[in-house]
């Protein structure tokens, strides 16, 4: 068949076309004909086509997801917000941070090892396409039960993925979280966060300006990979000699990417390029329409100019072709020798493949036939935006009605001991080290806090030791139970995990995971999510800085548990302060800190015991986190505690046993009055932390607490080499260690 | 003038930086070298890091042993200038035939980091002269091909020369035979093992220990004292 060329397309205009098996609504192809006063070429098909998904245009989640930029609390840190790759915050002494979670769950279900490594992969790229040198990653990751067998296949390929390409990258993974529950089995959710370090000065920007700079595509030669609907374009309308069926999941070459990291920070060092951006998603679609959108001209693109890995791809299939490890830069012409030179040496393929024009017109070129012309703001940031109804679900009222308060509960110290090594044997609370020590975590040399630690922390400056903390967490049976709130604990949680390392929240990324947007009742979650996330952010001082949306996560009509994902930037001026989870020195003092109620509604307690989720999560109160996170920072800064905690799924029991495991030192524990047992080493009460002081600090520290109205209690002392909890039971470390390490491999080997 | 200490970063090295920065704690003065040029830039001594080099897609360090700068390493390894092999720097050592024996992919099939506990066996070396035979040290240890593998013979030559630099303790990570985790050359200026003292030289940094300090502190005395 002949070239789609613009020309052909206007002379042709009642020629079909599979708009529909691309993915787009009638109306959406309807308003794709109106913007280009024409029928749209193929090329120019499958650019709207990938660029108008959910994935890439936002078009459903877009109404919400503005409240992060009107919620906008007072922060003088944010120095690029939503919008670009990555958002930037100042932490200090000249240095500026970028980072961002995402998601690579389709991906990852098909194909466990390349959708996890590509996704590491794609999130490094955005980071390091803001201007920054990536320094860490963190994986936070869902399965289906831990014992059904496709656990067992889709588990071992994505830890193996991450890792893999991750450490491959020379990336230390610093954190993240692995939690398993049924309604993840046919969609597990594979989310990968980076954090990049840089100087103001160096901060990158995706635009095109400046007409005469050069268009360099560098990196990876394109191929037929993570083509997805284009396929059905290509097949269907295009020449069928040319290879039809091609994966839909990318494969990654870690080496390659390697590569291109060391290449473009030495790229940057010398000011080379006005623009930057990566190829992921939609690829060379999404880049050159993005750059051209954002900059003040247009943009011409010679598109066989494209370096090949399989010369039989049609033109469509290189626009559309999500082949990994390939960077876009703009770049003044005088300097585009030396750029050249810089790729040499790294050996990376580098091609001036077009340059940016006075018009404001997107334009490319195939051997000097023109197959797209159109206005670049209308493919990348003015597509189809939706106001989908919402409503909440009529089983809402009868899950919350079913309270997980009335359980029932141990009637005996026996069974209590019993259901204590049960919890911390679960699969959700036991120790993930065997999946965690698939990940390099000492490359680069700063690592100051790794897993099973609260947060992942890194050096940034080696001289002053200004350091960055993160943690990652998400609970989607909190967020089933009531997504508000649910959001709001996700925040609080990774909050507090921040403050717990010592570091000062600053600002958050999100990855929302949630079912399809065309249920009503998922669109109510979505909604009550994002409302909550953005009070939650707004009271707490914490802005969003960017984030990624993954819908349609759920298997036939079953959506999986609304999950959204918070990650939590913190900063720490000296990274010596900073306060471990490890109970290590006998006599020091155990307090609990914050308020113990009868909270269960979602708790791990009910989920292994009871296999029950119903009732209302945890309260939020997200002053008390504010106070709370204060005190852990003051106290870390001032030498008061020598470890911190932090209470979540599992309660105090969870924490104490990972502490004293963590340090290798038992402890004796004391029921407070007011409380029974049960209650006090169970309970999900949020705005808690367990933290050592040591007996020098004790006054100090309590004067502190009460000074500033936290409710702290005395709770026992780190001592011996069991846990006991007086008068109701005692266990050896050994036997909690057997039995907090050993699932995992048992379930998996 | 205090010592030169060379870190060579090919591509795909991940652990270049931070040897450079081990290099430089230990009072040396870090030098990187380029796997692209012969040149060796005055260097006293060489330390080749860890990592992917080409992305050890063929065989680890199968391909770097053929780069330029190791033609230079080679000849001036054999004449006796130090060389320490860490991770894929001791899989191009015995790549490159300066070492016995060969890397195989762990037994148990996955990347394994952990801290791991050593015996130093020997302070005979170049690169251990700051230990005393038989101390144990714990060290970060990461990789996929960390098998240590070589014919009976050479194993039995090995142990009688006193040429086991270090043993796994506790736990062999990797399924290396006879617990190996490092070896030296006859003369003891060549050294090879698979954990990382490069990541163990600050106290807050890592597993907080400083025990892989000492192979840096061992070469600068041996090149100040020659």
């Amino acid at each position: 068949m002949t070239l789609d060329t613009v020309k052909h397309a206007t002379e042709t205009p009642d020629v079909e076309q599979p708009w529909k098996e691309l993915g787009l609504k009638e109306d959406e192809y309807t308003r794709i004909r109106e913007i280009l006063e024409r029928r749209p070429t193929g090329a120019e098909l499958a650019m709207y086509s990938v660029m108008w998904s959910e994935h890439c245009s936002y078009k459903s989640s877009k109404v919400h997801l503005k409240q992060f930029g009107e919620k906008i609390p007072e922060n003088d840190a944010m120095l690029v917000g939503i919008g670009e790759n990555a958002g930037v915050v100042d932490v200090g002494q000249g240095y500026a941070v970028t980072f961002k979670v995402e998601s690579h769950n389709h991906p990852s279900y098909i194909e466990p090892y390349q959708g996890a490594a590509t996704g590491v992969g794609g999130i490094v790229r955005d980071i390091l396409a803001m201007g920054a040198r990536p320094v860490a990653v963190v994986d936070p990751l869902r399965f289906g039960a831990a014992d059904h067998p496709d656990t067992k296949r889709v588990l071992p390929g994505v830890v193996a993925g991450v890792g893999g390409y991750g450490n491959c990258l020379g990336l230390p993974n610093i954190g993240g979280e692995v939690v398993f529950d049924s309604c993840y089995q046919g969609n597990p959710l594979v989310n990968a966060g980076c954090i990049g370090v840089m100087k103001h000065e160096d901060i990158h920007l995706a635009q095109a300006s400046g007409p005469g700079n050069k268009v360099i595509l560098y990196g990876a030669r394109t191929g037929g990979d993570g083509i997805g609907g284009v396929s059905v374009l290509a097949s269907e309308t295009f020449d069928s000699t040319g290879p039809a069926k091609r994966p839909a999941v990318q494969v990654g070459d870690p080496f390659q990417e390697k590569l291109l990291i060391e290449c473009t920070l030495e790229i940057f060092k010398e000011k080379l390029v006005a623009g930057i951006q990566d190829l992921g998603g939609a690829g060379l679609s999404c880049a050159t329409s993005e750059l051209a959108s954002a900059g003040s001209g247009g943009m011409r693109v010679e598109l066989d100019t494209v370096p090949l890995r399989d010369a039989s791809l049609s033109p469509e299939e290189i626009l559309m072709s999500e082949s990994q490890e390939r960077m876009c830069a703009i770049v003044e012409p005088d300097k585009v020798e030396r750029f050249m030179e810089i790729c040499e040496k790294w050996d990376v393929i580098a091609t001036v493949i077009g340059e940016v024009t006075e018009g404001e017109r997107l334009e490319i070129f195939w051997h000097g036939e023109q197959i797209v012309d159109v206005p670049p703001r209308t493919v990348a940031h003015e597509g189809p935006v939706y106001e989908r109804p919402y409503a909440r679900p009529e089983w809402q009222d009868a899950l919350q009605a079913d309270d997980a308060n009335k359980l029932p509960r141990p009637a005996t110290s026996d069974e209590l001991r019993e259901q204590v090594l049960a919890l911390v044997s679960s699969p959700n609370q036991a120790s993930k080290s065997w999946i965690t020590d698939q990940y390099d975590r000492f490359v680069q040399g700063n690592t100051v806090l790794a897993q099973p630690e609260d947060a992942g922390m890194v050096r940034i400056d080696e001289e002053s030791n200004l350091g960055v903390a993160m943690a990652t967490d998400g609970n989607g049976r909190y967020t089933k139970l009531d997504p508000y709130a649910g959001a709001q604990l996700a925040l609080a949680e990774a909050y507090r995990n921040v403050a717990a390392s010592g570091a000062t929240p600053l600002a958050i990324s999100d990855c929302l995971n949630f079912g399809s947007p065309e249920d009503p009742a998922v669109m109510w979650q979505f909604a009550e999510a994002t409302r909550g996330l953005a009070d939650g952010c707004f009271q707490l001082g914490t802005p969003v800085t960017g984030g990624n949306v993954s819908l349609y996560n759920q298997t036939g009509e079953v959506a999986i548990h609304p999950t959204p994902v918070v990650a939590v930037l913190g900063v720490i001026d000296d990274v010596n302060r900073r306060t471990p989870i490890a109970f290590k020195e006998e006599g020091q003092l155990l307090y609990l800190l914050g308020d113990t109620r009868e909270e269960f509604g979602g708790s791990a307690w009910s989920q292994v015991i009871h296999d029950h989720l119903g009732g209302l999560p945890p309260a939020v109160d997200l002053d008390r986190e504010k106070l709370l996170g204060d005190i852990l920072i003051s106290a870390s800064r001032d030498g008061m505690i020598d470890a911190a905690h932090d209470l979540s799924d599992g309660g105090l029991i969870q924490s104490v046993v990972e502490s004293c495991l963590r340090g290798g030192s038992g402890a004796r524990l004391i029921v407070p009055d007011g409380l029974d047992a049960f209650t006090f080493l169970f309970s999900e009460s949020a705005g808690r932390a367990v933290v050592a002081v040591p007996r020098s600090e004790e006054l100090r520290f309590n004067d502190m607490c009460g000074a500033r109205g936290l409710p702290v209690t005395r709770i026992g002392v780190v001592d011996g080499d069991e846990v006991e909890i007086q008068g109701e039971f005692s266990i050896s470390l050994s036997e909690l260690r057997t039995a907090h390490e050993e699932t995992i491999p048992r379930l998996l080997l | 003038m205090t010592s030169r200490i060379g870190v060579v970063t090919f591509p795909g090295t991940l652990d270049d930086r931070d040897s450079l920065r081990a290099v430089r704690l230990a009072g040396a003065e870090p030098v990187s070298l380029w796997h692209r040029d012969k040149d060796l830039k005055q260097v006293d001594a060489v330390v080749l890091a860890g990592g992917f080099s080409y992305g050890d897609y063929l065989r680890a360090g199968a391909i770097s042993r053929f780069s330029p700068v190791m033609e230079t390493i080679i000849d001036q390894a054999k004449a006796g200038m130090p060389v320490l092999g860490i991770c894929n720097g001791f899989q191009i050592l015995t790549e490159s035939h300066l070492l016995p024996g060969a890397m195989l992919q762990n037994n148990h099939l996955h990347f394994i980091c952990r801290e791991q506990k050593l015996r130093v066996e020997t302070s005979e070396t170049a690169w251990t002269a700051d230990y005393s035979a038989g101390q144990e040290i714990r060290i970060p240890l990461k990789n996929m091909d960390g098998r240590y593998v070589a014919d009976e013979r050479t194993l039995d030559e090995l142990e009688a020369e006193g040429r086991v630099a270090f043993r796994y303790l506790d736990f062999n990570p990797n399924g290396s035979l006879r617990d190996i985790a490092g070896i030296s050359n006859a003369a003891g200026n060549v050294v090879g093992l698979m954990p990382h003292p490069e990541h163990a030289v600050e106290p807050l940094i890592g597993t907080g220990r400083t025990d892989g300090l000492g192979f840096f502190t061992s070469i600068l005395k041996k090149l100040v004292s020659v």
